[in-house]
């Protein structure tokens, strides 16, 4: 008993004496980190920050452990991918209502830089900001600090109840029903939406919340897909595994412009009970997104212009 | 089965524990009170009869014969994970199943078992709050657990085959206190440890809440299952830095070693699968309690934290 009394005080004194120290690398770090990215995002960034810890000082501490302070260097991040590096055009921002609201999107691109894109566009070109909570795969909580990291970034883990959960308290919650057939789908593919499922309608119809049909343009070029090792992807427990030679070349998506286009939005009044109802619901959405998707495309002067 | 009248008595199992003594000096300014509990009880109010009896072996009509009961409050599940498994097992399920026979045999209207929001077990893909159909899960990886999952499902059928019992299950989620329970211990350290890059959210409640909770659960015409849990749920670091601990973060493989170790030289008094309690969310939805049992948390965050520290001798 002794020793171990002793040996937690050599670890309080030693806890002492480093903490101050790294606690101060680590601010001093963080300060020439928003120096930077206040000088490269201009100054209404930090006012966006502001207008975000309001609201979620208005609306209580969050449940999920999302944190503006840390969402804000999520933010950073994909704000230069957003402006710099995707160009991205946004489009009928303004739909976007100012309670809760499912974001229903076309998927695709390997990677999901189509959500961050969608997220960051709300953060840096909505008025008033939001911060958009996305669902990220079960699996990812196992994972330390990117845990920690996503769950204070504002990202939940997807499970109908936590979307429920979010709607509710006047959230906007991005969904992908095309889900992993979207990511994953090959070149040839591009720009066609795969089976879409219905679970989005339910929690619409359970909520009462509104539908934004929303059309990202761009990203199913950032990776060229030739498809999908399916066999190898069974034998190593994967979802997928995309044959993409980019992964060779560093693995950088390909500079495409992103369109990032918001519809109105779209209420629906069905029974929750009512399959052959939500079956249709779900086939107007996607048509209204392939749609948005076409006259998008047609728009476009090219690729990455 | 009649609804019992105030005059009648009430039996708390466990009734020596921490949490049993409170409920107990709660109880008995309202109606007499019978405490069964094998563990002397020195400073019991003098109108609660004591038992000092065995649940499994000894014969209860003692307490029970003749006398008007209104309801059975068992709070005897015993976690305590240093004891044999076999020992424990016997004493958890196979105790609380003869209790059983006594509640039918007195037609006793009204059972209330103080189960735990554990029982759910902690999981990456849990959903953020989890509400009281959610599966009991707890047993998968916890071998310790098996027993609360055990005794909670046994409660479970009761609940559903004999309608003239009110059955009432609660399901705390981590109680604070002067009680000895894993919570209360882990937040009584100096210097926690944590697990490097994890940092849950969870939920506490006031020990004095969750005897609120049990006193609600007795009234006639309440019966189901109900999560219980205090204050708004708070990161783990949060709940140290307020409680002015230090922390030592461990990687997870490293703490779990050092756990297994700890656990054999009994230094530590928990086992290191319960480390996922600290690595992710295990939290619950109480509103079916504040709406249909009228519960609500009197104690705040700081209060409810606080209370780890309290003397401890009582």
């Amino acid at each position: 008993m002794n020793g171990s009394k002793s040996a937690l005080r050599i670890a309080e004194r030693a806890l002492q004496k480093l903490l101050p120290l790294t606690e101060k690398a680590a601010s001093a770090t963080r300060h020439a980190f928003d120096g930077v990215t206040e000088k490269a995002l201009g100054d209404d960034f930090q006012e966006r920050v502001q207008a975000l810890k309001d609201r979620y000082a208005r609306l209580g501490d969050d449940p999920f452990g999302m944190d503006p302070d840390v969402a804000k260097y999520g933010a950073m991040v994909t704000a230069f991918l957003h402006r710099l590096y995707f160009r991205s055009e946004v489009l009928g921002i303004e739909h976007v209502p100012a309670g809760g609201a499912l974001l229903v999107s076309n998927h695709s691109g390997q990677l999901p830089w189509d959500g961050a894109m969608i997220c960051t566009a709300l953060f840096l070109d909505s008025d008033p900001p939001r911060l958009v909570r996305s669902m990220i795969e079960k699996w990812v909580p196992t994972l330390p600090f990117i845990s920690t990291f996503f769950y204070r970034a504002g990202q939940v883990v997807g499970v109908p109840a936590n979307a429920r959960h979010l709607l509710q308290r006047g959230e906007l919650v991005l969904v992908f029903p095309e889900g992993v057939r979207g990511i994953s789908k090959p070149f040839t593919r591009r720009y066609q939406l795969e089976r879409f499922g219905r679970g989005f309608m339910r929690l619409a119809l359970e909520t009462g919340v509104p539908i934004v049909p929303v059309a990202v343009i761009g990203a199913e070029e950032q990776y060229i897909s030739f498809g999908n090792l399916e066999p190898v992807a069974r034998a190593l427990n994967l979802p997928v595994l995309p044959v993409v030679p980019q992964v060779l070349l560093g693995g950088l998506p390909l500079p495409t412009k992103y369109h990032i286009r918001f519809g109105e939005p779209m209420r629906f009044h069905n029974a929750i009970t009512d399959d052959d109802g939500i079956e249709e619901n779900v086939f107007l959405i996607k048509r209204t997104i392939q749609s948005m998707l076409d006259e998008g495309l047609k728009s476009r002067k090219g690729i990455f212009r | 089965m009649t609804q019992g009248s105030e005059s009648d008595a009430i039996v708390v199992t466990g009734a020596c524990g921490r949490l049993g003594k409170r409920l107990v000096r709660q109880l008995h300014r309202e109606g007499p009170v019978i405490a069964l509990d094998r563990r002397p009880f020195p400073d019991k109010p003098k109108d609660v009869e004591h038992y000092p009896v065995n649940l499994l072996k000894s014969n209860l009509s003692e307490a029970f014969k003749g006398r008007a009961i209104r309801a059975l409050v068992h709070l005897g599940v015993a976690h305590n994970p240093r004891d044999k498994s076999e020992h424990n097992h016997m004493w958890n399920v196979a105790g609380f199943l003869k209790l059983l026979e006594w509640v039918q045999r007195y037609q006793i209207p009204k059972l209330v078992l103080l189960s735990s929001a554990n029982a759910y077990g902690p999981r990456a893909d849990n959903a953020q709050f989890l509400s009281e159909d959610a599966p009991l899960l707890a047993s998968g990886a916890f071998s310790e657990m098996r027993d609360l999952v055990e005794v909670d499902i046994t409660a479970q059928s009761f609940l559903w085959k004999h309608a003239d019992t009110e059955t009432v299950i609660l399901r705390p989620s981590h109680i604070l206190g002067t009680v000895r329970n894993a919570p209360s211990n882990y937040l009584r350290l100096k210097v926690a440890p944590t697990v490097l890059g994890f940092d849950p959210m969870m939920q506490v409640v006031h020990q004095d809440d969750v005897v609120q909770a049990l006193r609600m659960a007795v009234r006639p015409g309440m019966r189901g299952i109900f999560n219980i849990s205090g204050p708004p749920p708070l990161r783990l670091s949060k709940a140290l830095k307020l409680l002015g601990r230090s922390k030592v973060a461990v990687p997870y493989s490293a703490a779990k070693l050092a756990m297994d170790g700890f656990w054999r030289m009994r230094i530590a008094s928990f086992p290191a699968p319960e480390l996922d309690y600290i690595r992710f969310v295990c939290m619950v939805d109480d509103s079916k309690a504040r709406n249909t049992l009228g519960y609500f948390p009197e104690h705040g965050l700081l209060a409810t934290l606080r209370a780890v520290d309290d003397e401890r001798w009582d």
